[in-house]
């Protein structure tokens, strides 16, 4: 059984993270500079601890499969990034944010870490404003607000409808900076695929260039995983195509355990799938639900009819309705739910029925075009090329997709794993969301996590091992990691079978979709876990990926990660299994209130699901840490 | 619906590159461009053939990795969209299709459709950035940055680095992709104590990586997916010309650490 301990300091819940720095260990300057860091990934955590790492001295090399640093797929953020400056007045405060991420999270989250997340949130507007990031402004020349999905405040910060872009660009600047002085190494075209361990240790990785094929070893003092989320494990989602689980996945099978696998993000405004083809599926920011109020028509028989003849008395604003104190603006999973059910119940709009309304015709008329242009106009502008339907006139059609992953390889306070020199950031580890996020806390954590946390907390560990005693990369421990990776290369070249990687990926998701997805149960799990299992045992003979492993070879890229995406599953269903209760993201059809809402059970599952792999053909090891509430009380989410 | 392709086929950058004609299997009008290619693609796997090698990643428009001269057009046939935004109900049933690359001689081709854009990433490294230390930054409000400022600010941060201003340019100039930046940061205070160096150094790498000069044909305005106008190369010339006159010599960020 793998050890886990939290970490988390002691005393009151304000003062642990100040507590923490002054106890945490320090490096002198002229240390720094010995030690080595490899950092996988350059969206918001991974380019901003790079660049925080190296302002501070260290040797950093960060990897990237993209073609450069500013493409990560923080990039496609759309609405904003909250922080506790209360700038509006509204009562808002570090406590607030604090508690509000907490029970949107549907109290799965470690306390500690979010309250630390809360309070680490001014700073980062500070340092993004003084990076050159243009947010909104008011006409006084100060900063801008708007609202989001679970608070009752206005504290998000955006950029148009492009924040994460912007935020990217600015931590992606930060790092040019650093590059430039000679302090960071910059691998692009370079993917992670294995991790090495030595004696216990996370001390380097295997990776492939992509253009060539070339295999490289690189040895650190300590391995920094910022690579993003799993939800292409569901095929379609509003992932980046390349996104992918293969660095914790290596991971994960190296000895990282894995936390809350189950706990996926569907988020309630996406555009509705079109067709077999399809490829991805599009956000349409959370921010629209500040202005566009999401309805259905009553009776099922109206949902062929145009929305404008369908008069205000038969329409249903359904969230309203059920959740009035919060209306479209309550959390994610909730509204995401309640867009099921009335789908379910034959009253979904569009092709194939699987779609609610998202109007903006109030708006236009309270605010103006004009206002509603400025907005928003780049989100409208977006749903128009995808679907050819001007949102101006017509409501928009929007259907939940899968979006992001609560959980994530298990962190301990430093965002240290449970392997010593591992560390994980951003959407890659479990600790902040719980089991459901809220809108605009996601680009929050990557920059907390890279640009304040772990340039801090990485001190804890590197202070415990000695630069001199770095294992090279002639160890036999790396040698029989690029062994694996090698093999694992060929045998999906020399399958040469009759379909492609994408068929099994698209199969893949329809099934973890259909049984993973929104709302889940005992049989439906227990088939999913039959199916992974057989279409994995079909993959490995059938596959076909043509071209060799020694040039540019897209189609290998691809079944390699469909073929850890297809591993992933396994685990994503087990947990889904195992955890007999309903929270956040996590609907057991088994475990619901007379109103249809999620039954949480504090009794048995208020803790941290973290599997530990045991090895082939064995099922995994499941590791419990209890979530202690020192300061807040679990309660009921109520939105109503 | 179907179309013909006609697809620049490249192995490396150093072998010759052909095009290669390829008539698709039946398409939806609703797929996206790069959809179509996958499936084309798909048929190329399930035959043992390699697939044509394209760049992209979030198919939404705003990464910057997806490129491709669509008929002659970087970006295809539409004003202010990406390649993974354009739709093929934007063509004809029975329509002959032209797919080349990002061609430059600062991009060399890596395969088929793919192209080395690293040039832009050099051009950031030497001075794309405010120099701020992480923790030294001062309260958010206490600059405050006049809402038209940041606004005309964005427009040019707006910038996804795609290079098409590049692929479209007869004389393969960055100007529009180095004018952004340099906007963008020098129209905001904070962008300010750095503003001369940073233009000088900026330009001086664009131009030792091998673009072309700017003879304001307007050609990159019209492919910019992201609309960025013109008038920041107007904008980035003058500040330019003064950072020429003030003297400066372009301190790298090494030497300013």
């Amino acid at each position: 059984m793998a050890t886990l301990n939290a970490n988390i300091p002691s005393g009151p819940l304000a003062q642990k993270w100040t507590r923490h720095r002054n106890e945490s260990r320090l490096i002198s300057p002229a240390n720094k500079r010995k030690y080595k860091i490899i950092v996988v990934g350059a969206g918001l955590a991974g380019a901003s601890a790079s660049a925080a790492l190296a302002e501070l001295g260290y040797e950093v090399h960060n990897f990237v499969y993209h073609d450069s640093p500013r493409r990560a797929h923080s990039v496609a953020a759309q609405g904003g990034i909250n922080a506790a400056k209360n700038y509006q007045n509204d009562g808002d405060s570090v406590w607030r944010l604090f508690y509000d991420t907490l029970r949107g999270g549907d109290f799965r989250a470690r306390e500690a870490n979010v309250y630390r997340l809360a309070e680490v949130s001014v700073q980062i507007i500070d340092h993004c404003v003084a990076l050159g990031v243009p947010f909104a402004r008011e006409y006084g020349g100060l900063l801008d607000n708007r609202s989001f999905g679970g608070a009752q405040v206005s504290r998000t910060f955006y950029a148009r409808g492009q924040t994460g872009q912007q935020l990217l660009l600015a931590a992606y600047s930060a790092l040019c900076r650093m590059i430039a002085a000679g302090q960071v190494k910059s691998y692009t075209h370079t993917e992670m695929l294995d991790l090495v361990v030595v004696d216990g240790h996370a001390k380097g990785i295997i990776a492939r260039d992509l253009r060539t094929g070339r295999i490289t070893r690189h040895n650190a003092d300590a391995v920094v995983l910022a690579t993003g989320g799993y939800a292409n494990v569901f095929y379609l989602s509003t992932n980046a195509l390349h996104s992918n689980a293969t660095a914790i996945w290596r991971a994960y099978k190296r000895g990282a355990c894995f936390a809350n696998p189950c706990f996926t993000q569907i988020h309630p405004t996406c555009i509705p799938v079109s067709g077999e083809y399809q490829s991805k599926l599009t956000l349409m920011s959370e921010s629209l639900r500040n202005d566009g109020r999401i309805w259905v028509p009553k009776r099922p028989e109206d949902c062929s009819k145009h929305p404008h003849d369908i008069p205000e008395s038969d329409r249903d604003y359904y969230l309203e309705r059920m959740y009035p104190a919060y209306g479209n603006l309550c959390p994610r999973d909730i509204a995401s739910r309640a867009a099921k059910k009335v789908c379910d119940e034959g009253r979904g709009v569009g092709p194939g029925g699987r779609g609610v309304y998202l109007d903006f015709s109030d708006a236009i008329r309270r605010l103006g075009l004009a206002k509603v242009q400025e907005r928003y106009g780049n989100l409208f502008d977006m749903y128009r090329e995808i679907t050819g339907e001007d949102a101006y006139q017509v409501p928009m059609r929007i259907y939940p997709a899968v979006h992001y992953t609560m959980g994530g390889l298990w962190v301990d306070y430093n965002l240290m794993s449970n392997l010593p020199g591992l560390f994980v950031i951003g959407e890659a580890n479990f600790s902040d969301h719980g089991a459901n996020r809220l809108g605009a806390s996601a680009l929050m954590q990557g920059l907390a996590d890279g640009f304040f946390i772990l340039p801090l907390t990485i001190g804890n560990y590197l202070a415990t091992v000695h630069p001199s005693q770095r294992p090279s990369t002639d160890h036999a421990a790396f040698a029989a990691a690029e062994a694996d990776v090698t093999q694992r290369l060929n045998q999906l070249l020399h399958c040469r079978g009759k379909r492609t990687p994408t068929e099994f990926h698209r199969e893949l998701g329809r099934l973890m979709w259909d049984h993973c997805g929104m709302s889940r149960n005992r049989a439906g799990l227990q088939s999913a876990l039959r199916q992974i299992a057989e279409l994995r045992d079909r993959f490995w003979h059938e596959v076909n990926v043509p071209g060799e492993s020694t040039c540019l070879n897209q189609a290998l890229e691809k079944a390699h990660r469909v073929a850890d995406f297809l591993e992933l599953a396994e685990l994503m269903c087990l947990d889904a299994l195992h955890r007999e209760e309903s929270c956040g993201g996590h609907f057991r059809e088994e475990h619901q209130l007379p109103d249809g809402e999620a039954k949480r059970d504090d009794e048995r599952f208020a803790y941290v699901a973290a599997w530990e792999y045991a090895g082939p053909d064995r099922s995994p090891v499941l590791n419990k840490e209890p979530l202690v509430y020192e300061e807040v009380r679990m309660t009921t989410r109520s939105y109503k | 619906m179907k179309v013909t392709l006609k697809v620049w086929r490249q192995k490396d950058a150093q072998s010759p590159g052909r095009f290669v004609t390829y008539v698709t299997p039946e398409l939806n009008p609703n797929m996206s461009f790069l959809e179509m290619l996958d499936v084309v693609n798909e048929d190329l796997i399930r035959r043992g053939e390699e697939p044509i090698a394209f760049d992209h990643d979030c198919r939404e428009g705003i990464c910057g990795t997806c490129s491709l001269v669509i008929n002659g057009k970087p970006h295809g046939p539409h004003r202010g969209v990406t390649t993974c935004q354009t739709y093929l109900r934007s063509f004809k049933d029975g329509d002959t299709i032209v797919v080349e690359p990002f061609r430059a001689r600062a991009f060399p081709v890596i395969r088929d459709l793919i192209v080395d854009r690293s040039a832009l990433d050099r051009i950031m490294w030497a001075g794309g950035f405010i120099s701020v230390r992480t923790g030294s930054a001062p309260e958010a409000n206490s600059l405050p940055v006049p809402k038209d400022v940041a606004e005309r600010a964005m427009d040019a941060a707006q910038c996804i680095g795609c290079g098409a201003c590049v692929a479209a340019c007869k004389n393969a100039s960055a100007m529009l992709f180095v004018a952004a930046k340099i906007s963008h940061l020098g129209l905001l205070p904070q962008g300010q104590p750095e503003r001369w160096r940073r233009a000088r150094a900026m330009i001086e790498q664009m131009d030792r990586e091998g673009f072309g000069a700017c003879t304001v044909t307007g050609s990159c305005e019209a492919v910019c997916p992201k609309g960025i106008s013109l008038e920041f190369i107007a904008r980035m010339n003058r500040d330019y010309a003064v950072a020429l006159l003030k003297g400066d010599s372009p301190v790298r960020a090494a030497a300013a650490l």
